[in-house]
């Protein structure tokens, strides 16, 4: 501690090792919040389902989704990524997952939402497995905080059932 | 700087900043504000920094007596004691 340069090192190696222990802090302290989120999703219309040339099942739905994550976000949440995954099984694999919508929620404030929406993205099977099939559209969530532990869980919503005949 | 004023540098140094950072966590947490604790942690380094790096006179508040020239001439100096018996070590 004798030269000026030396204080100014001690400084900054003390106030950054500070700095990382309150980030890890911050991060610890998430687990005390508990959330409850809650969703509601509805198929409102399917749009069109058909059997494209290869041979796959594709599925076009109109979705009204709505849901209130607001319990998530703590002091140290960056953001939450959401996405809707319709989850059903086939005689070859025992869980298929198709992404079918998206979102980014980039504050508490937009974190009440509802949407009325087609699937963003393809709903399309590998093989010709759809038509009368049960399937259970999935919440999944990944809370992005600003330091420390990623947070992932899911609601799972059942009880959606397919068309039995192509339209 | 003086020995005594580099121990009080170095513990004003360390316990302000400790103290600033719990004060900069509790504010952050309760106001729910992340950004905050960043900011008031800041701006506690910046004044740590102010406050400890400078050579300040009141680090210089015990400065070493030592003996002037002309009165240590007067006195014996301090033996080497081994100095001389010392060998060199064996190189080879």
């Amino acid at each position: 501690m004798h030269s000026f340069g030396y204080r100014a090192n001690a400084l900054i190696t003390f106030a950054v090792t500070i700095l990382a222990l309150m980030c890890a802090i911050a991060s610890l302290s998430d687990n005390l919040n508990s959330p409850s989120p809650s969703s509601q999703v509805q198929v409102l219309n399917i749009n069109w389902f058909q059997k494209q040339p290869n041979g796959n099942d594709e599925v076009s739905m109109t979705l009204n989704i709505s849901a209130d994550l607001q319990s998530m976000f703590t002091w140290n949440t960056k953001q939450v990524f959401v996405f809707i995954a319709a989850e059903y099984e086939t005689p070859k694999n025992a869980l298929n997952q198709v992404s079918l919508w998206d979102g980014i929620i980039p504050s508490k404030e937009h974190a009440k939402f509802w949407i009325h929406t087609t699937n963003k993205y393809r709903f399309t099977d590998q093989g010709s497995n759809l038509r009368g099939k049960e399937f259970n559209l999935t919440l999944h969530w990944h809370v992005m905080p600003k330091t420390g532990k990623m947070f992932a869980d899911k609601i799972v919503m059942s009880g959606f059932r397919l068309p039995d005949e192509y339209r | 700087m003086d020995w005594q004023g580099q121990k009080l540098a170095e513990q004003l140094l360390q316990i302000m900043l400790v103290a600033i950072a719990v004060v900069a966590f509790a504010t952050g947490y309760f106001l729910g504000s992340f950004q905050m604790m960043l900011l008031i942690y800041a701006g506690g380094v910046v004044l740590t920094t102010f406050i400890t790096v400078p050579n300040w006179p009141f680090f210089n508040r015990h400065p070493l007596n030592w003996l002037d020239p002309s009165e240590a001439d007067g006195h014996p100096k301090p033996q080497l004691s081994n100095s001389s018996k010392k060998k060199p070590t064996k190189q080879k």
